[in-house]
């Protein structure tokens, strides 16, 4: 009988209505109000936001063991230098020098420049996780760093996935602002074709027309795209490409890919091979006597196209009298060099490697967008960066390309120095290549650039 | 006819740099029964002493060099070559045959001393605490010296003498074209004259004798009121000569750095499997073979018909061999088995 006294009459009538209220509020809840945050999200919400705290988070994800732990060091060390001079500390470096110039030494938009780094080690998966890392947990605003092209592209791939910008450290291939741009990666280093252009009218000068070519090189991305544009750049001055053949990524010892070389009849060889490789390959090809070999008349020579003081100095006198190209040296005599120099050179008692260069140019390059922007927002950060043209940092007048987010400018050739002063005098360069021979259209190597906002 | 024999000399020469290598890793597992992971850790203290013993032997007068007012660059002068002119330099050039005298002492030192302070603990116990232990010991060392010498090579020139290559085809009849690096070619000797000098120890001396008893029944030499656990103490400090030894020789032809122990452990272990763990003629057998199909296998013709197969030839006869004589080439019955 209680139970009976308890249970309430529902007409049809009332039911109906329940449904309809219910289903109403449903869409309107279910629409409107999502609508309205998903925008609100996209116009003002971004990972790594400083929002009003005092200071903001730069990530700096360098190799720290592994093959090119020597070079890591040498970008964090300038990674610091970078932000001292963005907070105003230090004599200022390159921040006297660049033209244009927002940067006032009092931060990024007044908030006072903090960092972390990670440890890429060379391998794409833990370049990845320590990224990740440092954008979920550390809140970083910016990514930055890598020594390799095939952890550049894997880091950039994720950055543009979780909307935060990537300043590139060294990477050479053609493909990471080629096939494998984003809209969130820039690149200030210059690339693999861009080393053909500068290169093959200087082989033709010291080399002539008519030589046979033999390439050793990495199998890798970087590698590939080297071996690409290097063959396109000879084979358009009349050199012939004999053979091309790639070899594992520290091989260690290259001796059965260099004997085959001896009686191949080609007369210079090419090694596409770039740090611990190509000291060890460079090495053993001059021991197979390759350096003083006469073949088809000629001398042989040997080439390498992608050349660092780091590289020379392990390489010791195989590296005398190779041929290659260089992003930048430190005995440039514009100011802005001088400055990066003479910041560096004081503060850690030697040079700068072209790694350190390029990261301390990045990090300055970034922290200069968002002055100019106004904000930390990363779409509004881009479309500073993108066209934008700049002076006084080492390189003469360059570019980021809009299209392809490349910078352009002059390039260097340079050889290995056969009466070396010091220890760090062992590259000479022998020509600066006007960006100009080395542009090329933004569309030549494929690619999209993704959205503004993810 | 010319490639082919460069490859067959190439892969003589690399497969004398494996046997090498791996002799003293199955030294180690033929006496003690340990597995150690940091034997090419060892190798790599072989090729530093190489570097330290330079870096001593130029150890130099620093003149300021003005020109540069940025940093501190120095024009640098070796005191030997002050001291002694032209004598200095020749010191200074023959630093590799220097350091192999040197090396012997240091790496029976260090040998000895790794086993009588860490290695001795793990005698009983599995096989995979040794490896744990060693890898463990391995990337001390390894760490130790990056934090003395850097990340990046540091190259050791062999002697002048010996610096460019050897016209070995115009000496058996072939092209001008077939040259091969003295170094390499010495190389090659060095390691068939102490690969012959471990086997005559072993097997011509009474010492080697006792020894190779004790691999066999540890149990039964111990009683016949021998000290069997000192030799193998000594044994263990031979090894790390052999891989010291193998590091040193091995500095021209790969300018060394911390991290070469790593890239040659496992090739070496590699090398020990198929041959046959505890087997030190399986070891040069297999350090050999493994060296000439690695080399052919690079030629172009061979990667035309199966591409990549360079990357993969190590380990695809490991796995044929492990699969076909589970035992390795000649290893012997009941290691490594249940």
């Amino acid at each position: 009988m209680s139970e009976n006294k308890t249970t309430r009459h529902v007409s049809r009538r009332t039911v109906l209505k329940g449904s309809a209220l219910t289903t109403g509020a449903a869409i309107i809840g279910a629409s409107a109000p999502m609508h309205f945050i998903r925008n609100a999200y996209a116009a003002d919400s971004f990972r790594g936001d400083p929002g009003s705290g005092k200071s903001v988070v730069l990530g700096f994800n360098v190799p720290q063991t592994g093959p090119y732990a020597d070079e890591g060091a040498d970008e964090l060390r300038a990674y610091q230098l970078a932000v001292k001079h963005l907070n105003g500390e230090g004599d200022g470096g390159m921040l006297n020098t660049m033209k244009p110039n927002n940067l006032k030494g009092n931060g990024i938009l007044g908030k006072k420049v903090e960092f972390v780094t990670g440890d890429t080690q060379t391998k794409s998966d833990a370049a990845r996780a320590s990224a990740k890392r440092m954008i979920e947990k550390d809140n970083v605003i910016m990514v930055t760093g890598g020594s390799s092209s095939g952890v550049a592209i894997a880091v950039q791939g994720l950055c543009q996935e979780m909307g935060v910008i990537f300043m590139a450290g060294l990477t050479h291939s053609n493909d990471t602002t080629g096939k494998d741009k984003k809209r969130y990666g820039f690149r200030h280093f210059f690339n693999a074709y861009m080393s053909g252009q500068a290169l093959a009218p200087v082989l033709k000068d010291e080399y002539g027309t008519d030589r046979k070519a033999y390439h050793l090189t990495a199998d890798y991305t970087w590698g590939w795209t080297q071996e690409e544009s290097i063959k396109a750049a000879t084979e358009k001055i009349g050199w012939q490409t004999v053979n091309t053949v790639r070899t594992p990524v520290g091989a260690g010892d290259f001796s059965q890919y260099i004997t085959p070389v001896l009686n191949s009849g080609a007369d210079v060889l090419i090694l596409n091979h770039y740090g611990k490789d190509m000291v060890n390959s460079l090495t053993q090809a001059v021991q197979f006597g390759l350096k003083d070999k006469m073949v088809n008349g000629k001398k042989f020579a040997i080439v390498v196209p992608l050349y660092s003081r780091l590289m020379a100095q392990g390489a010791g006198d195989a590296a005398k009298g190779i041929l290659g190209t260089t992003n930048w040296h430190w005995s440039l005599t514009d100011d802005g060099s001088q400055a990066f120099v003479k910041s560096f050179g004081q503060e850690y008692g030697f040079p700068p490697s072209q790694a350190a260069h390029t990261c301390y140019v990045q990090t300055l390059l970034y922290a200069n967008a968002c002055e100019m922007a106004g904000t930390f927002a990363p779409w509004e950060v881009i479309k500073q960066l993108e066209g934008y043209e700049f002076d006084g940092m080492g390189n003469g007048p360059t570019l980021y390309r809009a299209a392809d987010h490349q910078c352009f400018k002059d390039v260097l050739v340079v050889r290995g120095k056969e009466n070396p002063q010091s220890a760090f005098d062992l590259l000479e360069v022998v020509k600066h290549v006007p960006r100009s021979q080395v542009e090329y259209p933004a569309d030549m190597f494929g690619g999209e650039l993704g959205p503004y906002k993810v | 006819m010319d490639a082919i024999f460069l490859q067959i000399l190439n892969g003589l020469d690399k497969g004398g740099a494996y046997a090498l290598i791996a002799l003293g890793l199955t030294l180690v597992f033929g006496t003690l029964g340990v597995v150690n992971f940091a034997h090419g850790a060892i190798f790599m203290i072989g090729a530093f002493c190489a570097v330290t013993m330079e870096k001593i032997l130029t150890l130099s007068v620093k003149v300021k060099d003005t020109s540069v007012t940025f940093f501190d660059a120095y024009k640098e002068t070796p005191y030997l070559e002050l001291w002694f002119g032209k004598t200095g330099s020749a010191i200074i050039d023959w630093v590799v045959p220097i350091s192999i005298v040197v090396s012997i002492p240091v790496m029976l030192g260090l040998g000895i001393l790794m086993e009588r302070s860490l290695i001795r603990f793990f005698y009983k116990r599995s096989h995979a605490e040794q490896i744990l232990v060693t890898f463990g010991l391995a990337i001390v060392l390894q760490e130790l010296v990056k934090s003395f010498f850097g990340a990046n090579p540091i190259p050791v020139s062999a002697p002048d003498i010996v610096a460019g290559s050897a016209a070995i085809g115009s000496w058996i009849g072939l092209g001008d074209a077939v040259v091969y690096p003295w170094w390499r070619l010495i190389y090659l000797l060095f390691s068939v004259v102490i690969i012959s000098a471990v086997f005559s120890f072993l097997n011509f001396t009474t010492w080697g004798m006792v020894v190779r008893a004790g691999m066999a029944d540890r149990a039964t030499v111990e009683l016949l009121g021998i000290d069997i656990e000192r030799r193998f103490t000594i044994v263990f400090g031979l090894a790390a000569v052999v891989a010291g030894l193998a590091g040193v020789m091995y500095t021209p032809v790969l300018p060394p750095d911390y991290h070469q122990g790593m890239d040659f452990l496992v090739l070496s272990f590699v090398v020990v499997v198929v041959g046959g763990m505890g087997s030190l003629r399986g070891a040069v057998a297999a350090g050999f073979l493994l060296g000439i199909l690695q080399s052919f296998s690079s030629m172009t013709e061979v990667k035309s018909i199966i591409p990549g197969i360079d990357q993969i030839i190590i380990y695809l006869v490991a796995v044929i061999i492990l699969l076909t004589r589970p035992r390795g080439l000649m290893g012997r019955r009941g290691v490594m088995e249940s």
